[in-house]
């Protein structure tokens, strides 16, 4: 092999503690190194055309460049080698700046081993092997996890591009948590008028396959082409045939059953369809509640229903779809308030979560829309809002701040006044966060125009007092103790993931953090994609954020399934791992530790079985080659031999 | 082990890092970025993950007259591939308690959490390992002492 070595000076960066033309001549002596020069600037156009020239004329068949970091410019070296005619894997760059020039002044130290640096790369050349990228068709289809705002956003996006989406939603109508809300900050928009509509359009849109009341069963496959097992739940309702015209939860027996869709403050039948403007409006037959499931009779719907729609015997049902790309947007759930004692959340029935009082707050909920107390039903002349309940707390493992509080406080507070103008609203707050647009302006209108009274500190302790319940805290400006009495408490319960979240990652093979956010790819430059490619997320569940942010980033992520979409074949990473069939014993250690699924049996003619490696869903991360026991598998650019001349080079 | 005749201060150890790409591959050049001095005997080898880290790398490195090895990764829960680097930290714990049975002493092998945002940790990472090979002294060179090629087809 006939190597060609460049020392970057990178003006005064490196050439100032290391002397780059003794590194150059230096390298002059290592094996195959035919051509070794010094450059100001190695990454500059003329700097490239250097290389290139070189490549020509010493007729050069890899490059190894001594400059900056290779996370900086690997790519730029490698296209500029690609350009003159080499394979682009027939590069190595030694980082002589960031490990070497800059951590030193000892020029002769630096300079030893800068030479050291260089010798290591040249002789990991030395093995390196061209590498070619293989090119596998797109699936263009997508899937959204998840029906509300940002899932519907995502998949409206995608589906105005032409694209064919399939929606997966856990319960049986889409909407999320958006569809519970009453009115949205700043702006007071009702929620449902600016959701309803996207609801309706998700259902109308051809280009959108719905199901509803479905979960992800398993995951297969790679960017590009997905296999996807969804589960479809058994609704004991025949969809095609209901009509959704409601006489059966009209007539349902059971009519004591939990209302989900109203956080348990009303009750509902057993056969339900959760609110007038669900999509799908299809009723659901809840099996823990219903009679007959529960007694072995009844089947008053059955008798009922004009299109003998209910199916008693239905069961779940497995459909496999294939997508090319996924989007995540499982959203949220609320903290369990119950944890704090002190406030009696669960336990009195006036302390009330945030999201309960939404639901009084709202025409459609059970009190059709005026606030009264769940308790007597009386309207309340005094309420409380404690914020931070699970937020900014790490006594309850939810130390980060779920973003939404204040903000929905200050809009609670703000339609109390108006429903019941002669109620007083307190509200006990930390620090008050409101850094969005016309936020700040919207809680001080709450304070300054509707007169909620705000007081920072913590209440300690929340207890009853005939039907009312005394609020004890401390407001840390004043430095005084407070006591408040009041009808209603309402708990600004904080955000977290949604439950089940951390087993779809699984499934997903996506990674999540302590609290089972998504983890994003990269905090501030890849905020959409994931590790796993081909997965995006949307929403709360790559971590707390409110409406405007959440279908931000359910546009971003239909975009991004739009920009893959837009080419017909994916381009491979050829740094992935590849199995000598001869050396492979069979043992299937690599199938067991490989973190993708990457990796899967073969069958040879002779009825042997060997590990294969499907080159698109490998990420490259060498577990496998570590793992084998007689290195049958072998990471592409990162081999044993690659990595052992490195060794070699210092310790030899 | 207290030869430290043998080993001035001044004297440059080889010391051998390999550093997982994403994680502390990236904080040693944040290290480098914010010009965070440090000692110069150390060599860096990158490789994707620590789980890519094959023990007998360290194992070779050290009977060939590395005079330390040092592996850093991604924090536990961060790794770039998930897992990789639960992987790796098993593996490290079961080849510190083997080097003493080949006659390397424990202190010459270290592994650490790195993340690429902590250039200041990489810093003090380099240097304390750096100072506790310069006190261990250059090694005693088990290379010299065994036929290295005919012992490494143990492995």
């Amino acid at each position: 092999m006939r190597i060609g070595v460049f020392v970057c000076r990178c003006g005064t960066n490196i050439a100032n503690t290391v002397d780059t033309e003794a590194v150059a001549n230096k390298a002059l002596e290592y094996p195959d190194v035919t051509h070794a020069t010094d450059y100001m600037y190695t990454c500059s156009e003329p700097g490239q055309q250097e290389i290139q020239q070189a490549i020509k004329e010493h007729a050069l068949q890899g490059i190894v460049v001594a400059a900056c970091s290779p996370r900086m410019h690997e790519a730029t070296f490698r296209r500029a080698v690609e350009k003159a005619g080499l394979n682009r894997y027939m590069f190595e760059q030694a980082n002589i700046r960031e490990h070497c020039s800059w951590i030193s002044s000892d020029i002769e130290a630096n300079t030893r081993k800068a030479m050291d640096l260089v010798r290591m790369s040249v002789e990991k050349l030395r093995f390196n092997q061209p590498l070619f990228s293989s090119y596998v068709p797109i699936n263009k289809r997508v899937l959204v996890i998840g029906g509300g705002v940002a899932g519907i956003q995502a998949a409206l996006d995608c589906a105005e591009g032409g694209l064919d989406v399939v929606m997966v939603e856990r319960e049986s109508t889409i909407g999320g948590k958006m569809a519970k809300l009453d009115k949205t900050f700043p702006t007071i928009d009702c929620s449902s008028c600016i959701l309803g509509p996207k609801m309706v359009d998700v259902a109308q849109n051809d280009n959108i396959h719905l199901y509803a009341y479905s979960e992800i069963d398993s995951v297969s496959g790679y960017i590009g082409n997905f296999k996807v097992g969804i589960r479809k739940k058994a609704t004991y309702v025949d969809w095609d045939a209901c009509t959704g015209c409601g006489l059966c939860t009209e007539k349902c027996p059971a009519k004591k059953c939990y209302d989900r869709f109203n956080e348990g403050l009303g009750t509902t039948t057993a056969i339900n369809i959760p609110f007038p403007q669900a999509i799908p409006k299809k009723a659901c037959i809840d099996a823990d509640y219903c009679r007959y499931f529960t007694k072995g009779k009844c089947k008053v719907c059955q008798k009922l229903c004009p299109t003998s729609a209910i199916r008693f015997e239905m069961e779940d049902e497995i459909v496999t779809e294939e997508v090319g790309a996924i989007v995540v947007a499982t959203g949220y759930d609320l903290f369990d308030d119950s944890v704090y004692g002190e406030y009696g959340g669960g336990h009195y029935p006036d302390v009330i979560s945030a999201m309960q009082y939404e639901r009084l707050l709202s025409a459609a909920g059970p009190t059709g829309g005026h606030i009264r107390r769940p308790s007597d039903g009386k309207a309340p002349k005094d309420i409380v809002w404690l914020s931070c309940i699970g937020s900014r707390d790490a006594s309850v493992g939810r130390p980060y701040c779920s973003g939404i509080c204040c903000m929905y406080i200050a809009k609670q507070a703000t339609m109390t006044r108006d429903h019941l103008p002669d109620c007083n609203c307190y509200v006990s707050y930390m620090d008050i966060r409101a850094p969005g647009k016309n936020y700040d302006e919207f809680v001080r209108r709450a304070q300054e125009e509707y007169g909620v009274q705000y007081f920072r500190g913590r209440v300690g302790k929340i207890y009853p007092k005939g039907d009312r319940l005394i609020v004890q805290g401390a407001d840390t400006l004043l430095g005084i103790q407070i006591e408040i009495e009041a009808d209603l408490v309402v708990l600004a319960t904080g955000i977290e993931p949604s439950d089940g979240a951390r087993g779809l990652a699984e499934k997903l093979r996506i990674s999540y953090d302590d609290y089972g956010f998504y983890m994003e790819s990269h905090p501030k430059l890849r905020p959409v994609e994931t590790n796993t490619a081909g997965v995006y997320l949307s929403g709360v569940c790559q971590g707390p954020k409110d409406i405007p942010a959440s279908v931000g980033q359910g546009s971003a992520a239909a975009a991004k399934v739009q920009a893959l979409f837009s080419r017909d074949t994916i381009e491979t990473d050829p740094q992935v791992a590849n199995v000598k069939e001869i050396a492979c014993i069979g043992c299937g250690k690599c199938i067991d530790v490989c973190p993708f699924g990457a990796i899967q049996w073969k069958t040879l003619r002779d009825g042997s079985q060997k590990a294969q490696v499907l080159e698109t869903v490998c990420q490259g991360c060498g577990l496998c080659n570590a793992t084998c026991p007689p290195k049958a598998i072998q990471l592409q650019h990162c081999t044993d031999d690659q990595i052992l001349a490195e060794v070699n080079a210092l310790c030899g | 082990m207290k030869s430290e005749a043998a080993s001035t201060p001044e004297q440059e150890l080889r010391i051998v890092g390999f550093l997982c790409n994403w994680c502390s591959y990236g904080g040693a050049d944040t290290a480098g970025i914010c010009r965070f001095k440090q000692p110069t005997d150390l060599r860096i080898i990158r490789i994707p993950c620590t789980g890519r880290m094959d023990p007998l790398f360290a194992v070779k490195a050290l009977i060939y007259g590395a005079d330390g090895v040092l592996v850093s990764g991604c924090h536990p829960k961060d790794c770039h591939y998930a897992v990789g680097n639960y992987y790796a930290r098993r593996r490290m714990e079961v080849l510190k308690r083997f080097l003493p049975f080949i006659g390397i002493d424990t202190g010459r092998f270290r592994y650490s959490w790195v993340s690429a945002s902590e250039g200041q940790l990489w810093q003090q990472v380099v240097k304390e390992f750096s100072e506790q090979i310069h006190r261990l002294g250059a090694n005693p060179g088990l290379h010299e002492k065994i036929d290295v090629e005919a012992s490494l087809f143990l492995f």
